[in-house]
């Protein structure tokens, strides 16, 4: 079996939608027939885990598997909804420092023998757990948002990146509002692909449905009438190497257009 | 009513200058600004340190129009340049 890949997906700046993505594109790549593994790497602050609705599964977790208590597929979390999808938690009474960069590579070399695909949440900020975080991956994908605090913190952590030596990261922009970017008050993805200039990956509309979707553990690809998880879903199509357009967020209507919405036409 | 049909009026007319005048490119410029402080690791004050000195060198050998000395640190793809303008003042003869 050919290796898996592993990519670490982070952000520097918390709250832009790191362990969303993870869970997402990780439950969009298995419905492609991947098999895929999540690892969170956010040690002490476990998430990815009831993202995805698995907490009451929870035996083992990762510094368990560094530690040798267990091995390692005693601590992979099967997921309820597809066999392909496999979730490796967080510690949660442990702290950053309870893992080394050497164990996460290990670990994650192992996991490439297995899987194909290999989604690393990692923790928000720069210090260990970020290093942690990227210590196995082959490939990084950034989030931001479209806000000032969020693309600074992005650019921050593309430098970080490349001086780690994952080379080429690639950036989604989550949460982005239509009606903001054509009224002027948010950035659009232009702005940000000139200030960062880096490769865009994809666009997440802001949609209410995550908030639903998380508070139900229930990834929003798998319902089928929301934009932001037919974008997830484009995200897995364009990882696998299909050429698929960014969806139209901005406001390209013709005068006609703009006239019969002003009457109510459209 | 009719204030909202005016409203409705003034906004279809005015969208494209609100593009212009929105917060958007607020955002832009100072994220710009901000990622050359940390890109280069310059505080503001240090910036301005440089500047000062840069001028004392430079008076030292021709007179510049002090009032009109421009600094500035742009990125044109991969690139980061400091571009500086210091015109000189008129010779008198």
């Amino acid at each position: 079996m050919e290796q898996g890949k592993a990519i670490v997906i982070t952000s520097g700046k918390g709250g832009v939608g790191k362990t969303t993505t993870t869970a997402n594109l990780g439950t969009a790549l298995a419905l492609l027939g991947k098999k895929v593994c999540l690892i969170d790497a956010d040690i002490g602050l476990r998430n990815l885990d009831v993202v995805m609705g698995l907490e009451n599964r929870i035996v083992y977790d990762l510094v368990d598997v560094v530690e040798e208590q267990c091995r390692l597929e005693q601590a992979l979390i099967k997921d309820k909804r597809n066999e392909k999808l496999f979730l490796l938690p967080a510690a949660q009474t442990r702290d950053k420092d309870a893992v080394t960069e050497e164990q996460m590579q290990q670990m994650i070399g192992e996991l490439k023998e297995r899987m194909d695909y290999i989604l690393v949440d990692s923790p928000a900020g720069i210090e260990q757990g970020f290093r942690n975080a990227i210590a196995g991956a082959d490939k990084a994908i950034i989030i931001t948002t479209p806000e000032v605090s969020a693309v600074r913190d992005a650019d921050r952590i593309i430098g970080m990146v490349e001086a780690e030596g994952v080379h080429d990261p690639e950036l989604i922009i989550n949460r982005i509002r239509r009606d903001m970017v054509e009224r002027g008050d948010m950035m659009n993805i232009d702005d940000m692909l000139e200030i960062l200039a880096i490769e865009i990956l994809g666009v997440i509309p802001e949609d209410e449905g995550i908030v639903v979707s998380t508070n139900r553990g229930e990834p929003i690809v798998l319902s089928n009438n929301h934009l932001a998880g037919k974008a997830f879903n484009n995200i897995a199509r364009r990882l696998e190497g299909e050429e698929i357009p960014l969806m139209k967020l901005e406001n390209n209507d013709s005068f006609l257009v703009k006239i019969k919405k002003f009457v109510g036409l459209n | 009513m009719a204030i909202s049909i005016l409203e409705r009026i003034r906004d279809f007319f005015t969208e494209e200058e609100k593009k212009e005048s929105g917060s958007s490119n607020v955002a832009k410029e100072r994220l710009q600004f901000i990622l050359v402080q940390d890109r280069i690791k310059l505080s503001p004050q240090q910036m301005e340190e440089m500047k000062a000195e840069l001028i004392e060198v430079i008076t030292r050998y021709v007179e510049v129009d002090k009032s009109k000395i421009d600094m500035d640190i742009s990125r044109e793809e991969e690139k980061m340049a400091m571009v500086a303008n210091f015109p000189l003042k008129k010779q008198q003869k």
